[in-house]
């Protein structure tokens, strides 16, 4: 999932200070499952601002919402009726929900309540790591299941850095090393030999190198 | 011979090899480089020019290389794929080549949070072993990574790095075998003072052949403090010093802890001789090249031959 971490306070004040009245939107996508900015969030952020904002003598009206996805055109037509003397619009989901509010409400202000992260999955409860960067043609199969490049702080290709000491990286003991994962991995299935093939550069047009990406389904459009 | 290196030279003649380093300025010093470079003059037979060591920007490796080259040295071009993309690096391997450069050693380079830039972007574009394989189809094919012609190839000798001491250990031969296997002609490796543990990896790389295929270099430093021997062993990753040195460092007076560091370095040495597929010593005396010239005379590994 993409993972997002709500933004400090004061900065959100900032954003919202100048208004007086605001729609807060949620999604109950990626963010609700990390806790960032699904309805929960939504609700404790709106009170939040207003509890900040009033010691100040300021009052602010939030009206609160969260939708299913703030990723797909046809539930950000959903905030239509809401959006009735809104000045401005704050997003809890990730920078593609705040992008697709942003296009569907030309004329007013949208602003993001959370840094968007990274794709990654759970470790345990609270705790999340970067698992893809999503370079759009995946190594998956040739390097044990484990991402040289999401998960080698050097993006290594090929192995292990000189810095790889029991397991951990050399930036910090508190990052795996993906060349010792991959290697456990490869020895586990038998496969230690298939670490001598070396891994040619990589084209990172499909990385996002040959600019912004798209994925057209003909099969699929209207 | 694949080039005009003096190092390739050396080593293609059965000579037993000595290289040494040259850390560049931080900072338009180009006087600091010719001072370096004079206590290595005749001294070794190229001389690694780092490039933005531990990730702090310096003078660049190809213009403290040139300096070094105008002196009448060997300079050996170290480059890093952690600050360029593969456009960058060719330029760049053109240029040295085009102003004398032959010789050149193909690394990641360490991670920008360990300098003065954690802020900085990794590049990566590609990787070290990545870096060989394109130094060699420039070389050998005549042909740039996207596969257009070169006019006018770069005839480089090809080095990469390797360390014994890291893990996972029993992956550390392989990983030689791989850089072998994209082109690398010499290996210069992370300084030794765990001797058994490098004869270990030494009877891998026999096993699989590898010093019939490729140059080894073995890497040696001499402390200059027990200080500094701690912080190797204890602060730098994939450093392995053992204890009974940092112990025989500290049992000598302060004053007499450089010396002893040298009489370290070459026991080292003498020991490194004798490792059946080690073809010569690579001597990192980080900020103490005038120390340089003492190791190699003492090692008996002076004068130099003339190739």
């Amino acid at each position: 999932m993409i993972t997002a971490e709500r933004k400090p306070l004061e900065e959100l004040i900032e954003f919202v200070r100048p208004f007086k009245r605001i729609l807060l939107v949620g999604c109950n996508e990626c963010v609700t499952v990390c806790a960032a900015g699904g309805r929960k969030e939504v609700g404790l952020l709106a009170s939040g601002l207003k509890m900040a904002l009033l010691q100040n003598g300021q009052d602010i009206e939030i009206r609160e919402h969260t939708l299913e996805r703030q990723c797909d055109p046809e539930y950000i037509d959903e905030l239509l009726p809401m959006m009735d003397g809104v000045e401005a619009v704050m997003s809890m989901a990730c920078g593609c929900g705040v992008q697709e509010i942003a296009r569907r409400y030309k004329d007013r202000p949208v602003f993001p309540a959370v840094n968007t992260k990274f794709m990654g999955a759970s470790e345990r409860q609270g705790e999340w790591s970067e698992r893809c960067q999503g370079c759009g043609n995946c190594l998956l199969g040739i390097t044990g299941g484990i991402c040289p490049i999401a998960r080698c702080s050097k993006r290594l290709m090929n192995g292990p850095c000189g810095g790889s000491v029991t397991g951990k990286c050399e930036i910090s003991r508190d990052v795996d090393c993906a060349w010792q994962l991959i290697w456990d991995r490869l020895k586990a299935l038998g496969l230690e030999e298939q670490y001598l093939n070396i891994i040619p550069a990589k084209d990172w047009r499909s990385a996002g190198g040959g600019g912004p990406r798209k994925i057209i389904r003909e099969d699929l459009a209207e | 011979m694949k080039t005009e290196s003096t190092l390739e030279k050396v080593l293609a003649s059965g000579n037993f090899a000595v290289t040494s380093e040259c850390g560049p300025p931080r900072g338009a010093l180009p006087d600091k480089v010719r001072e370096k470079g004079n206590y290595l003059k005749g001294v070794v037979d190229a001389v690694n020019v780092t490039d933005n060591q531990t990730a702090m920007v310096r003078m660049s490796s190809l213009a403290a290389s040139v300096l070094l080259k105008q002196d009448g040295l060997d300079p050996l071009l170290q480059m890093v794929t952690r600050d360029r993309n593969r456009l960058a690096m060719q330029a760049d391997i053109i240029g040295a080549y085009s102003l004398g450069i032959n010789t050149m050693l193909c690394l990641s380079g360490d991670h920008t949070q360990f300098g003065d830039h954690p802020m900085a972007a990794n590049v990566h574009d590609i990787d070290s072993i990545q870096l060989i394989q394109m130094v060699k189809t420039m070389r050998d094919e005549g042909k740039f990574q996207g596969g257009a012609d070169i006019k006018g190839p770069p005839k480089m000798f090809i080095g990469a790095a390797a360390n014994p001491f890291a893990d996972p250990f029993e992956l550390r031969v392989m990983r030689l075998a791989k850089k072998i296997a994209a082109g690398a002609d010499f290996i210069q490796t992370q300084c030794i003072f765990n001797i058994e543990k490098f004869e270990k990896w030494m009877e891998g790389v026999r096993a699989r052949g590898l010093h019939r295929k490729c140059y080894i270099l073995a890497g040696v430093t001499p402390m200059k403090s027990v200080g500094a021997a701690r912080y190797m062993k204890n602060k730098v990753p994939g450093m392995d010093v053992p204890a009974e040195l940092v112990e025989r460092m500290g049992a000598v007076p302060k004053e007499k802890q450089p010396e002893e560091g040298v009489n370290i370095c070459i026991e080292i040495i003498e020991r490194l001789k004798k490792i059946e597929g080690v073809a010569g010593i690579h001597i990192m005396a980080i900020d103490w090249e005038e120390k340089v010239k003492e190791i190699v005379e003492r090692a008996g590994l002076f004068p130099r031959p003339q190739v």
